[in-house]
């Protein structure tokens, strides 16, 4: 198993890799020019000097090293000699935003408890009302509550979030009156303190409403998996040895059926993760959710590229992660699965 | 989890003999195996009420104009923010365009990206699929390929895609054909991995069987063996994988739009309707409704489509 996982770490390097020259290639065509939004007044030949100072002189290959030197050797050594102090900081410059002139990194690091708060705690939402759901479902099959299951998670998958989203915002922030119980904010608040109650009552009411619509999605995949893994081990021949065993039912479904159930069910859940991140993209623009999925927005829109670059590596970094991740589980989990 | 050998495309090539009961005579008249597949389709009740209004929205959307002919693009500002009346049943948006012409329009935008998107998909999955799944030197190279596309984040490399391109493309197609095929192609792009790996996965099984052998004995070359024996025995996982592209076709183009990376704003699809009227949401927020339950229901009968022709599909299931 060590030397299993040992050997997709680094297969996942050059992945990795040839991802970011991908993505790094491919907005290098970006038709966009940083200099656009400068004051007309500013001389042509100042306009080029702010472009060699951001590094636009150089060939690509040259731009692309060094952007990558930047990614995975500096900004980590950056937060190392942060937090450690017999490491140095680096002597080379951090990478820069060209829209915000700050540190790409920092932004990102702002940007991410709110994008955690909202999506993370929606995938767990979403998770744990899907098992219910699918191990009822698959026990008792074809009942008027598998059937009705069904139904809702065709209706998780066909409602996309930008109009489950809105519809959420029409019942419950313009149509609701505004002193009911019911009544939830539709936009996310991030200047928000919570250091009282009070406070942390209006955090879990503006919460509410994204963390549904994400949840929505999720608990529409998840409980349809659970179900059908259920539903694959309730026909086995250990099942009726148990039952013949004399076990009560209760032993026999949440015991034996659900412990082997979940084997495959652990890996969905962990590859469903970085697509959440992708999702929460439009989520987060529809409750003004200044996340990472928000900033990309605003820099594609703002043709800021280090910014773009990054976070799209990111992304493509977690989806690897965790592809890797839910095989290394599967293995764990199943023990007659062995890659070795 | 699914088997490793879809067994659709194994009944396809001879149908599972039907279970001989009394009335089942042997001189039944020879019937086409498409025929047995509509009758299983008929029985999923779901599937047929899919098709159905898929159908009638396809009719809709493009035989509507015909009918009710105001223009989209038309402004009546008298007639502005107007709800529902006699002369417009979906109401007027904030400059006076008929909601319904606008609808009509916006579903021919969505339904035909849908469906180039999944066309395009498609094409691409079958052929590496079959490229990789029959000849093994360059199976190795493709499905790297195929495990590579699946790693890179697609939203954001779609919303990336649109906005590089759409500059050039809108220069030398004029700004509507040039977002079109932008947009269907990075979709296309972005969604053939899944039809490939079914695809390859069915080729390889299939290439095992004997009439493959029979046919590689007499002398048939790949080119010919493809399309003649492998192509059409792979054709039922091919057609769910179609059903479902479609949707999330329609779905991808839709959150472009919404995300205002779409189409141009004078040209309405669902998605950008959709878009527009969230700003109208507190006074108007039936504007919202329609296109949102347009997307929705469009999806839903999609997906309900799928679910029964991949039943209709299995030869285990069908006959029952």
């Amino acid at each position: 198993m060590l030397t299993y996982t040992i050997r997709r770490l680094l297969t996942a390097i050059p992945t990795l890799i040839f991802i970011s020259l991908i993505i790094f290639l491919l907005l290098d065509m970006a038709p966009g020019d940083p200099t656009a939004q400068l004051p007309l007044t500013i001389p042509p030949e100042v306009r080029e000097q702010i472009r060699q100072s951001l590094g636009l002189g150089e060939p690509v290959h040259i731009r692309y090293f060094l952007w990558l030197k930047q990614v995975i050797w500096t900004e980590p050594l950056f937060y190392l000699s942060e937090g450690v102090s017999w490491i140095d900081a680096p002597d080379s410059a951090r990478l820069i935003s060209w829209q915000t002139r700050a540190p790409v990194m920092d932004t990102l690091f702002e940007r991410l408890p709110q994008t955690l708060m909202v999506v993370g705690l929606a995938y767990v939402v979403g998770v744990l009302i899907a098992l219910p759901i699918g191990i009822i479902s698959a026990y008792k099959q074809y009942s008027v509550f598998d059937q009705a299951g069904t139904f809702v998670s065709m209706i998780g998958f066909s409602i996309p979030p930008f109009f489950s989203g809105v519809l959420m915002i029409i019942l419950f922030t313009v149509m609701m009156p505004n002193d009911s119980f019911w009544w939830f904010p539709s936009i996310y608040d991030t200047t928000l303190v919570v250091d009282s109650w009070e406070n942390f009552k209006a955090q879990i009411r503006q919460m509410v409403l994204p963390v549904m619509v994400l949840a929505l999605q999720t608990t529409a995949q998840i409980s349809r998996f659970m179900r059908a893994s259920m539903l694959d081990n309730l026909n086995q021949d250990y099942v009726r040895t148990a039952r013949a065993k004399g076990m009560t039912e209760s032993v026999v479904v949440l015991k034996h059926v659900l412990r082997n159930s979940m084997i495959p069910v652990v890996t969905v859940i962990a590859l469903g993760i970085p697509s959440i991140f992708g999702g929460a993209i439009i989520t987060e623009q529809i409750f003004k959710v200044n996340g990472i999925g928000q900033m990309l927005i605003v820099s594609i829109q703002a043709s800021d590229l280090p910014m773009v670059q990054t976070i799209t590596f990111i992304f493509a970094v977690m989806i690897v992660l965790f592809n890797l991740i839910a095989d290394i589980l599967y293995g764990i989990l199943d023990p007659r699965i062995r890659y070795d | 989890m699914t088997d490793p050998i879809d067994p659709a495309a194994a009944g396809a090539v001879s149908p599972a003999p039907p279970a001989l009961s009394e009335d089942t005579r042997i001189d039944a008249p020879a019937r086409n195996q498409w025929w047995d597949v509509w009758d299983q389709f008929k029985t999923h009740k779901g599937a047929v009420f899919g098709a159905s209004f898929f159908i009638f929205v396809i009719a809709a959307v493009y035989l509507g104009p015909f009918l009710w002919t105001i223009d989209p693009t038309y402004i009546d500002i008298r007639a502005r923010n107007s709800g529902p009346t006699w002369a417009h049943p979906f109401g007027t948006d904030q400059l006076g365009r008929d909601m319904l012409a606008r609808m009509m329009a916006g579903g021919q935008t969505s339904i035909s990206v849908g469906l180039t998107a999944m066309a395009l998909a498609l094409l691409l999955g079958t052929l590496v699929g079959v490229l990789a799944g029959y000849f093994k030197r360059i199976d190795g190279l493709l499905m790297r390929t195929t495990d590579l596309f699946l790693a890179l984040p697609l939203l954001p490399l779609l919303l990336v895609m649109v906005m590089l391109f759409r500059q050039p493309l809108s220069a030398s197609f004029g700004p509507e054909t040039g977002i079109f095929i932008l947009i269907v192609v990075a979709i296309g792009i972005t969604s053939w991995m899944p039809t490939a790996r079914i695809v390859r996965g069915d080729v390889l099984a299939l290439k095992e069987r004997e009439f493959v052998l029979a046919a590689r004995s007499i002398g048939t070359r790949p080119g010919k063996m493809i399309l003649r024996h492998v192509l059409p025995n792979v054709m039922s996982p091919i057609m769910v994988s179609a059903t479902l592209g479609i949707a999330t076709a329609i779905i991808t183009e839709s959150a472009l739009s919404f995300l205002g990376l779409g189409f141009p704003p004078d040209f309405p699809t669902w998605g950008r309707l959709l878009f527009d009227a969230t700003d109208f949401m507190q006074q108007h927020p039936e504007r919202v409704m329609w296109p949102g339950l347009a997307i929705s229901l469009t999806v839903l009968s999609v997906n309900y489509m799928g679910d029964g022709l991949r039943d209709a599909l299995d030869p285990r299931i069908r006959g029952l």
